[in-house]
């Protein structure tokens, strides 16, 4: 694979990044400046009648709430440029701090379900899609299906009865037992604490994968050059794992990558059932407690994940498939 | 006699049309049910506070002693409402977008798609828990945010195929032989779109109910006075350590299997309407 | 080698109504291929006679209902004996590189059909492969290629190669000239009459009967789903000794020859409804009972005929 034609490739989506971020960052805050929730108020919260007209005054101006929203834009995407997110109004910390530990949280929670769902999901998707219409399939599918329609929140809500309550098994909330630091936790623990919200997000999650790799593979088993295999006597067995499989395999993997999105939400609602200190949660409070710096970093953020996820997608597709790898100017 | 009958018409397009029929006898229910009963729910009754399920209160009581069973049946019908608006809304904005993307040129059409892209760069309960803050939350902020957010999809569909029907060699001859360009739209392309239509605003059904529910879960969409699944689902939390697991797992059932409904129906329309496997 | 007696195959399919249909693709093909030689079986695209590979290898769709009888080595060819000597003792040759996985290099895929062949040993098969391309004449780095960056003729070279890597006494080649130019094409069928002088025999597929018909030992003219008549080559050189008038009036519609005005193929398959004989309404020497009566097969000047007015 030519170096130069890689280059060019990485050269066009950071340039389409950018571009997609702009758009995003623009959008986000028209958005937020028209928000009815007054920022002021959501900061002071409680001592709201406590403070003078003076004292909030002081606030607009240090906040620059008293500018244009054009202006107000210019000088925060100016300063997002320079990687200045700003302080979040509830942490008082930069907000790129907050983000980056919150994440590195959710971090584990995700990558956990996602491996988990990815591998499960395309063993099942395999299972259905070999024996269309076998009974195996259609309890597979309508597992899948019926995962499709529930809410991840309740799925959670449902674990945390049956495991934390009635079995108390798990811990019914946080990432390490209230009361120690992040630091004093030993790796077990956390285990212990990431099961259920793993659970959760896996467990919808799978559904998704599952559908697409059973698609995909009847689709294989239906195709002219498994009826090719079969005229020249292989068994059924036999061109499940050579040819569908094989064939089934680039999609799936495509989509497992392209579904970070997804995950990303998921993690949100899990993370709100479990009470999970992870970025989700801290979305949701940002959202609710009306902190714009933080909802607006954590936007941005997301966006930057979301066409990670793609773009490894879009390489995988382009470069692993041989016949793309041709278009592609090998 | 009736066995016989049943067994002439064991073919799929038979049982499908029975699976739509039951759907839609399902949601006739829920809304009857609703209208008639569901006023009950708002009735305290401090004796009966905390009660599992039983036979008179089929889904037990909270912890003012209010019927489950009618809270979920006025919860259902408020987040059925508020998915489908929000749904139907979304659709008709992917319609419109979507034939203005393929039919007024290339600039509107790059457009449209790019919008499309910045749409579904974040995930989308981001967006939608953005727009909602934007519009201040409440049940009207839910609505807002499922419905400018659901759009993307249904958009590239219904763009992709007015594309190709426009590139298609029966409507060059149709425009060749001298029809006008709205008779081709009403006569040759509205059955093209229509069924596309009808099926892509069902099938996003399932993803608006879920979706509000999840944002009136997460606090967005807050208001006693509309009490939707997830505002049932979110205040049964905290009774949830207290074991009072029918809080949760009532409301949480009766939602999936309505969602399942649509997705039910919506597919079941789908093989029913599309040429290719409408004679499997 | 292989005999197929009245050999029928209809598909079933839900019709508007709420209720399954059947259509007829063969109503009745009969068919004898002996070993060392080529048997064609020569009629318009869309009579059918693709399917007649298939249902040999007992390949067909779900829905598809066989009737009729097949023979082969002298033995009745079951459902059971075939899934256990396809591969081994008949081998298809497919029409296009659509047949192969395009994931996998071509040979990688050569020597699978080796060891499905049954040559067990991984070594043996890729030696079995390595030989087999080398006998087409194409290089050892083609077998790193994948379908889609073969050309046509290597193409053709490379879905023969897996039929002939093992030793497969029966050949069914679907189409051999689909696509390729005439050069290639004479290429191609050239191999397919090598292969039959070592003794294998081959039955061929295809529309294009003129350019067939000089490796051919027989042809089968098939129509609407009827075998209509079994010829010798040599009764389409010089004199002329054909019998059907189907025959005849496809052999003046090529180019070559008068250039005629081809009959038209019935655009619906008959379903077998008419019970006479199908080409009865274009025929030249239609007859009174042509219509209602299907001719039986007779024999006539060293060949087969289905005519009551042969």
């Amino acid at each position: 694979m030519p170096q130069s034609l890689f280059l060019k490739f990485l050269l066009q989506k950071s340039i389409k990044l950018l571009v997609l971020l702009g758009a995003v960052a623009l959008l986000s805050f028209f958005l937020v400046s028209r928000s009815p929730i007054d920022p002021i108020d959501a900061y002071v919260g409680a001592a709201i009648l406590k403070i003078s007209p003076e004292q909030r005054e002081v606030i607009a101006d240090r906040w620059g709430l008293d500018k244009p929203p054009a202006e107000r834009f210019f000088c925060w995407a100016g300063r997002l440029v320079r990687g200045d997110f700003g302080i979040s109004t509830i942490y008082n910390e930069p907000v790129l701090s907050v983000i980056g530990k919150r994440f590195i949280t959710s971090f584990w929670l995700m990558l956990l379900a996602w491996s988990f769902s990815g591998v499960l999901g395309f063993l099942l998707g395999i299972a259905a899609g070999a024996q269309e219409e076998s009974l195996l399939d259609r309890v597979i599918r309508l597992y899948a299906f019926t995962m499709a329609s529930t809410p991840t929140f309740w799925v959670g809500m449902v674990l945390l009865t049956i495991f934390s309550i009635e079995l108390d098994w798990t811990p019914i909330c946080c990432a390490w037992p209230p009361g120690m630091s992040a630091e004093e936790t030993c790796f077990w623990q956390r285990l212990h604490h990431l099961l259920l919200p793993a659970l959760t997000l896996s467990l919808i999650g799978v559904a998704q994968i599952t559908l697409h790799t059973r698609g995909k593979m009847i689709e294989a088993m239906n195709s002219e050059y498994v009826i090719f295999a079969r005229a020249q006597g292989d068994s059924t067995l036999g061109i499940v794992f050579r040819h569908a499989v094989r064939n089934a395999a680039l999609p799936a993997i495509t989509l497992q990558f392209a579904s970070l999105g997804e995950l990303f939400g998921g993690a949100v609602l899990a993370e709100q059932v479990f009470s999970y200190p992870g970025l989700g949660k801290t979305t949701v409070e940002a959202g609710i407690r009306g902190d714009v710096p933080l909802l607006l970093g954590i936007v941005i953020f997301s966006a930057i994940f979301v066409f990670f996820g793609n773009t490894l997608a879009d390489i995988i597709y382009k470069y692993i498939d041989p016949r793309m790898r041709r278009m592609a100017g090998t | 006699m009736f066995v016989q009958l049943y067994r002439i018409h064991l073919n799929r397009r038979s049982r499908t049309l029975v699976t739509v029929i039951s759907c839609l006898a399902l949601f006739a229910a829920v809304f009857l049910g609703a209208w008639l009963y569901g006023e009950n729910g708002e009735i305290t009754n401090l004796q009966l506070r905390k009660l599992p399920p039983s036979w008179e209160q089929p889904f037990g009581t909270d912890w003012l002693g209010r019927d489950m069973f009618a809270r979920t049946l006025k919860g259902l019908r408020i987040s059925l409402m508020i998915g489908l608006s929000a749904a139907t809304a979304s659709a008709i904005i992917a319609l419109i977008l979507g034939l203005a993307a393929a039919t007024l040129g290339k600039a509107v059409d790059t457009a449209v798609t790019w919008l499309i892209d910045v749409a579904i760069a974040t995930p989308h309960l981001i967006l939608l828990i953005l727009i909602a803050f934007a519009c201040g939350g409440g049940a009207k902020g839910v609505i807002i945010a499922v419905a400018a957010s659901h759009w993307p999809v249904l958009t590239r569909i219904i763009r992709a195929e007015v594309l190709q029907l426009r590139s298609s060699a029966f409507i060059h001859l149709s425009a060749k032989l001298g029809r006008g360009p709205l008779w081709i739209a009403w006569h040759h392309m509205l059955p093209h779109l229509l069924p596309q239509f009808v099926i892509g605003l069902l099938l996003m059904f399932p993803h608006a109910i879920l979706h509000a529910a999840a944002l009136t879960f997460l606090g967005f969409g807050m208001s006693p006075h509309t009490p939707a699944i997830g505002v049932l689902l979110a205040e049964s939390m905290r009774y949830l350590s207290m074991g009072l697991w029918w809080l949760a797992v009532a409301p949480g059932l009766t939602l999936i299997i309505s969602v399942q409904a649509f997705d039910i129906l919506g597919n079941s329309l789908r093989v029913l309407l599309d040429p290719k496997t409408c004679r499997e | 080698m292989l005999k197929v007696e009245n050999f029928s195959v209809s598909f079933s399919y839900n019709s508007s109504q709420l209720s399954k249909k059947q259509v007829s693709a063969i109503t009745s093909l009969d068919i004898e291929v002996k070993a060392g030689e080529i048997m064609a079986v020569v009629g318009q695209s869309g009579a059918g006679k693709s399917l007649l590979a298939h249902a040999i290898l007992g390949i067909l769709p779900r829905n598809a209902h066989t009737a009729g009888k097949i023979y082969f080595k002298g033995r009745s060819l079951t459902a059971q004996r075939i899934k256990k000597i396809r591969g081994k003792e008949i081998a298809l040759i497919p029409q296009s590189i659509n047949y192969l996985n395009p994931l996998l290099k071509v040979g990688t895929q050569v020597a699978r059909a080796a060891r499905l062949s049954g040559l067990k040993n991984r070594d043996e098969a890729k030696q079995a492969a390595h030989s087999a391309l080398a006998r087409y004449l194409l290089d050892d780095s083609v077998a790193k290629y994948y379908p889609f960056q073969l050309s046509g003729g290597m193409a053709r070279r490379i879905l023969t190669a897996t039929a002939t890597v093992g030793m497969a006494d029966l050949l069914l080649a679907d189409e051999p000239t689909n696509g390729l130019d005439a050069l290639a094409a004479e290429e191609a069928l050239g191999h397919l009459r090598e292969l039959a002088d070592t003794g294998k025999a081959v039955l061929l597929i295809t529309h294009d009967i003129e350019s067939v018909l000089k490796i051919t030992d027989r042809v089968s003219v098939f129509y609407d789903g009827i075998t209509l008549e079994v010829a010798n080559t040599s009764d389409f050189t010089g004199k002329l000794c054909l019998r059907h008038p189907y025959t005849t009036a496809l052999w003046a519609a090529l180019p070559t020859n008068s250039f005629t005005s081809p009959p038209s193929q019935a655009t619906t398959p008959s379903n077998g409804k008419t019970g006479g004989c199908p080409y009865h309404l274009h025929c030249a020497k239609h007859g009174p009972d042509c219509a209602d009566e299907l001719p039986r097969m007779q024999e006539l000047r060293d060949g087969l005929v289905r005519c009551h007015n042969a």
